[in-house]
């Protein structure tokens, strides 16, 4: 997956991702809508469907709401890359197939092209020429991952498989 | 092998003896999930091919996040919810019977010892019975619904020890803000965190769930209260941590001299002394949430408004946290002091901690809060600012118009309340 970055701090909370008010839907093009609107209000203007969102510290901390996630990938974002993730929001992120890659300190800039691999786990900053290891995940949220989000999982399986 | 709490309690539902960091499948003993994240849930019950419910009598479903319903797609979503739980035979609190944790807490559906699973961050607040809680989303709680069984990774755990006894001036809201302040929003990210000691011990059911709703606020997967102490009114074997158990991290906090805290705009670890912030003009003063809206934080702030009337230009907001809380406060008279010094009561549930309805600050307006967060933009409007204090704290302030310290001005927040 290749893409373009839109770069943010530290502590992007669930509240910047998709404020409370615009959570009570089912839908998802609507949440897509409001993404990241307290944040950067010009985020949905400018963004293109596969890019990606690089952040810093604690992505996604605050509340447990799913629409998130939901919100970034029915916006387009193709992933999120982080020096680190709020554990509700990565868990979140996983079960609805949206790659989150936590990479540890890092100076991935706006408007880079970024790889991502998730088999190999790899983020590489195409403009930079730099590449990163991402963390490595729980074999299940891997399957998880590899299946499109926990719902297909656990159709396909129908329980837990560690 | 000693153990914490946390490794006990997860120990006991695996059946084996587990160890921090490995991967247990671990059945719960409830589910709980609420109206932001309750209709997600169902849409991923019925995706995942799932038709009943693991156990009916421990999915429990509650509208209290924009209750009663602002608008009409919420109102359809209530109605989703409806006949899901008429459909599916599973306990529905509608409008009104008050905030999911307090209801969980108070129906005993979260119990001492128990794995308990809520689609909402805040659902660590159990800790405060010292089950092991966890926050978690829509689609993880879709599958508990189906299969009453989760994954996850055993957490290491940081011991928080408060020795001495907390000032009259001062809550539990307070001995957490000053925690969340010294952590900060990511110090205790994955972990489990246990709270101990002298001044845990003294505290009441409802300090307890102060203290453990606000673990999140340092990302802790959890935040389980020693259980010595706690008063519950059915009998429970309390379940405690080894004495040489092993613990990531083991803090000290001295807490004698505690004064009031407050977390500043626009993150819960921004938190200085209150008397920093003295004289800030506040426009809006809320008392509520699983955080601090039961009958003694109602009552904290019925002590110092008491004969007296708020600021003529702040709006005092008052959400019960449950039906319960509410009927206990109009019994022993707490309402009517607060109502006739000007407060305004709305509906059992989150109120305006959320921001979708009842309490939207307006622009630079300036807010003091009893709740858990003050992201920019939490109660609905990112222009305004958030304060974090104690229901007593906010109630001085709405009190003078500006942030105040309890003390200032009459009954400390530990005094016994009285009956009026």
């Amino acid at each position: 997956m290749k893409g373009k970055v839109h770069r943010y701090g530290d502590q992007v909370d669930t509240d910047q991702i998709i404020p409370g008010p615009f959570t009570k839907t089912l839908n998802t093009d609507e949440l897509a809508s409001h993404v990241l609107e307290y944040l950067d209000p010009e985020f949905r203007s400018r963004m293109n469907k596969g890019d990606f969102v690089v952040a810093g510290e604690n992505f996604g901390c605050g509340s447990s709401r799913e629409q998130a996630p939901l919100a970034l990938k029915a916006s387009g974002v193709a992933g999120v890359v982080a020096c680190s993730f709020a554990r509700i929001f990565f868990r979140n992120a996983i079960n609805i197939g949206l790659p989150v890659l936590e990479i540890g300190q890092h100076a991935i800039e706006s408007g880079n092209e970024l790889e991502i691999d998730l088999e190999s786990g790899t983020v590489t900053d195409l403009t930079a020429k730099h590449t990163y290891q991402a963390a490595k995940m729980p074999e299940v949220m891997k399957k998880i991952l590899q299946e499109g989000g926990l719902t297909s999982y656990l159709k396909k399986h129908g329980n837990y498989q560690l | 092998m000693s153990q914490t709490l946390t490794e006990k309690i997860i120990s006991q539902h695996t059946g084996r003896h587990v160890q921090p960091g490995e991967l247990a499948i671990v059945p719960v003993d409830a589910v709980m999930a609420s109206d932001t994240t309750a209709p997600f849930a169902i849409k991923a019950f019925q995706e995942m091919g799932a038709n009943r419910l693991w156990r009916p009598d421990k999915v429990i479903l509650v509208i209290d996040h924009a209750s009663p319903a602002p608008n009409q797609r919420i109102g359809n979503l209530h109605t989703m919810m409806r006949e899901f739980a008429r459909d599916k035979g599973c306990r529905l609190y509608d409008v009104g019977a008050g905030i999911c944790h307090q209801v969980m807490v108070e129906n005993e559906h979260a119990r001492p010892g128990e794995i308990v699973i809520g689609a909402d961050s805040h659902s660590c607040a159990y800790g405060a019975v010292a089950a092991f809680a966890t926050g978690m989303g829509s689609t993880d709680v879709a599958a508990l619904m189906h299969t009453g069984k989760t994954w996850l990774k055993v957490p290491s755990a940081i011991k928080i020890e408060f020795t001495g006894q907390l000032p009259a001036a001062t809550a539990a809201k307070d001995l957490i803000l000053f925690l969340v302040g010294q952590l900060g929003t990511s110090g205790a990210n994955y972990q489990a965190i246990e709270y101990c000691g002298e001044a845990v011990e003294s505290l009441t059911l409802a300090g307890r769930m102060t203290l453990a709703s606000m673990s999140v606020e340092m990302g802790a997967k959890s935040g389980i209260v020693d259980p010595r102490g706690l008063e519950l009114p059915y009998p429970f074997e309390p379940l405690e941590a080894d004495a040489d158990a092993h613990y990531e991290k083991v803090y000290r906090f001295d807490v004698s001299d505690l004064s009031p805290q407050v977390s500043l705009p626009h993150s819960p670890d921004k938190v200085v002394p209150l008397e920093e912030v003295r004289g800030t003009s506040i426009d809006v003063a809320f008392i509520g949430t699983c955080t601090n809206g039961r009958l003694e934080d109602l009552q904290a702030a019925a002590d110092i408004l008491q004969g007296q009337q708020i600021a003529p230009h702040v709006r005092l907001i008052i959400a019960p946290a449950s039906r319960e809380v509410f009927n206990q406060a109009l019994e022993r008279g707490t309402v009517e002091i607060l109502s006739r010094a000007g407060a305004t009561f709305i509906t059992p549930g989150c109120g305006p901690c959320v921001g979708t309805h009842l309490g939207v600050p307006g622009n630079e307006e300036v807010v003091i809060s009893a709740a858990n967060r003050n992201f920019q933009g939490r109660m609905g409007n990112p222009n305004a600012k958030i304060y974090l204090a104690s229901p007593a704290a906010v109630a001085a302030s709405a009190l003078q118009g500006v942030i105040t310290e309890p003390a200032e001005v009459g009954l400390p927040a530990g005094d016994p309340p009285e009956k009026p």
